[in-house]
């Protein structure tokens, strides 16, 4: 706020009450509210698979899934075997995105999604009919209700380690990370927990109950509709994104008034 | 402090050819650089120009408005914005509102204020100086003879055996918070707390919280389980210490992964291994299990351990391997503990042994 000739005109950042407007500008910014996306959980469930849906199923998955998981779905050095994988693990890694896979890396991301409904539907019916395995959940399992209490006391001690306390997600070794699950559709959290894709583990129906799932997709739903009452959440991160923000941005304003005090006046 | 002295503490600074020896600094530099003083003062435009003097004085009283506006502002948004109970949304709103207007007047108050003393109170350069640490020689005289007076009126130093039961009984005033800030210390040797856990011979595996059972048959390929000592969930008391010290990791990898060394055959199931989950390090929960790579990450400062090689340190701070639960398969499918851990669990202590 010093300024060297005492006639030049007080205008732009020189200006008096440039300070002011920055501080409230800074106040109103740190303030500022902002609001959650969420996504309307949904999956459909099928009574009986014609041999149509089958065909098609077929033919997506040469096309589409062979090169790397062989046409009889027994593996090849560049994908794993998806015998025994089930429908569940197909509608999760095609319904997301993560199948066909982009590039090979850490581990596979969420992209945009390469079939229709029905496409994910044909590959989950056919990869099931080869050999069964885990099924696509209940529409019942996937209400979005449940028991909070017990779905966050689940999700703390099977979930936040990795996940994050929030469902912000967090860093894992080597590059890989487990993603952030607010967002995510209901019938993908489900599926996850059944199949446990890539390196998360496996939470099959034994160790969490269908029943007890549904209370975690009730809680994280419920985290994903319940405002921060605290303010911005700076991304849930914990002490890195907050970190980030008090020294920078808090510092910053604190140097920044500091300084004003003490300058001489013009 | 009025117009002369300013001027006198200024014209001192100004003309010293070297600082003078005061009681604060023992050693003086003689080749020590003089005192410049004060740059020569420079008038600010609202002492030049009354036009300017005017627009300053509207600016802060402009500032002092908005602080106004800001407290009003936040009744008025206190009310517009009210708490709802249930409602989370309306916590949220009311507290950025209603601080955002308080923090407005607040910020708006004191930036005037201190404009106002930048831009139009005095402008001139001044030293207070101290006055001087050591007291007159009458004020001296005068406590000297205070101390006398109060110990001939007293007979402190001639009263001998009362001056000594005061002292001692000042001395002997603080032993009972001796005594009871030792009490506060364990009762028991600590010791062997942390070297013993819940688990026993034949305690069943359960599910962290339920305290259900585990069948080695529910544990399927990939699977981590958080596991807790069958009955910890009855414990009268002193449960979320013993769970500090029980708590267990769960897995199933394929039998062939797992590099067994000898003595240990018997420890897992068909694959099914049971790691504690405190971390050697400084005991945090490490449960970040990446069923693919086998690894156990800790969250807290990145150790890594190697299920596949019996929770050995890949990479981190710890230095020892996680301690394995033996565990085994009772009649009823059941996984059971075949004892406790056969080291203490969780970081290092001092009377541990490696």
């Amino acid at each position: 706020m010093t300024k060297q000739q005492p006639k030049r005109q007080k205008r732009g950042r020189r200006h008096p009450l440039a300070t002011v407007a920055l501080i409230v500008l800074g106040l109103a910014g740190t303030g500022g509210a902002y609001a959650l996306a969420t996504i309307p959980a949904g999956a459909e469930t099928s009574a009986a698979v014609s041999d149509d849906v089958l065909a098609e199923g077929q033919a997506l998955f040469a096309a589409n899934c062979a090169t790397c998981h062989g046409l009889a779905l027994e593996g090849t050095e560049d994908g794993p075997t998806l015998i025994g994988v089930g429908s569940a693990s197909v509608d999760f890694q095609v319904g997301t995105g993560r199948m066909p896979l982009a590039m090979s890396g850490p581990q596979a991301e969420v992209k945009p999604v390469q079939f229709t409904t029905e496409q994910i539907r044909a590959l989950a019916e056919y990869v099931a009919s080869v050999s069964p395995g885990p099924a696509i959940p209940d529409d019942e399992y996937l209400t979005g209700e449940g028991d909070l209490a017990i779905g966050g006391e689940l999700f703390r001690i099977n979930c936040a380690m990795c996940h994050n306390v929030a469902g912000a997600g967090g860093a894992l070794t080597e590059g890989k990370y487990a993603p952030p699950i607010m967002g995510v559709s209901a019938a993908h959290i489900y599926e996850a927990m059944l199949t446990g894709p890539q390196n998360m583990p496996v939470f099959n129906d034994d160790n969490i109950s269908p029943e007890d799932k549904a209370n975690i997709i009730a809680y994280l739903k419920y985290l994903e509709t319940t405002p921060s009452v605290g303010g911005a959440t700076l991304g849930s991160l914990g002490p890195v994104s907050e970190g980030l923000f008090v020294w920078i941005g808090a510092l910053g304003l604190i140097v920044g008034i500091t300084i004003w005090l003490t300058a001489k006046s013009n | 402090m009025t117009e002369q002295h300013e001027h006198a503490a200024i014209s001192d600074g100004a003309h010293q050819d070297g600082p003078t020896p005061s009681s604060g600094i023992a050693v003086i530099a003689k080749d020590a650089v003089p005192n410049p003083g004060f740059p020569p003062e420079r008038p600010r435009v609202t002492d030049l120009d009354p036009k300017a003097e005017k627009a300053q004085e509207r600016r802060i009283i402009a500032l002092f408005f908005v602080s106004i506006i800001g407290s009003i502002a936040a009744i008025v948004l206190y009310i517009v914005f009210p708490i709802i109970p249930g409602d989370m949304h309306s916590v949220r709103n009311n507290t950025m509102f209603v601080g955002a207007a308080i923090a407005l007047a607040l910020l708006a108050v004191g930036v005037g204020v201190v404009h106002w003393s930048k831009a139009l109170m005095h402008g001139h350069d001044l030293v207070e100086e101290r006055h001087e640490t050591r007291g007159s020689e009458p004020t001296r005289q005068r406590a000297a003879e205070i101390f006398t007076e109060a110990n001939e009126e007293s007979g402190f130093t001639r009263r001998r055996l009362l001056r000594n039961t005061l002292i001692t009984a000042a001395v002997v005033s603080p032993l009972p918070g001796v005594v009871l800030l030792r009490d506060l210390a364990p009762m028991a040797d600590p010791v062997p707390l942390l070297k013993h856990t819940m688990w026993e011979k034949g305690m069943r595996l359960t599910r962290d919280p339920s305290g259900t059972p585990i069948r080695a048959a529910d544990v399927t390929l990939g699977s981590a389980f958080h596991v807790i000592p069958e009955g910890l969930n009855e414990l009268p008391h002193g449960k979320l210490e013993e769970k500090a010290k029980a708590a267990v990791l769960l897995m199933r990898l394929k039998p062939e992964d797992l590099h067994i060394t000898p003595g240990r055959e018997t420890w897992s199931f068909d694959g099914i291994v049971a790691y504690s989950k405190i971390c050697t390090h400084v005991g945090c929960p490490v449960a970040l299990y990446e069923q693919q790579t086998h690894h156990l990450l800790c969250p807290c400062h990145q150790s890594q351990f190697d299920i596949t090689h019996e929770a050995r340190v890949i990479f981190g701070p710890a230095k020892r391997a996680l301690p394995q639960l033996p565990i085994a398969v009772d009649e009823e499918g059941y996984l059971v503990a075949q004892s406790d851990f056969t080291e203490p669990v969780g970081p290092s202590f001092w009377e541990r042994v490696l």
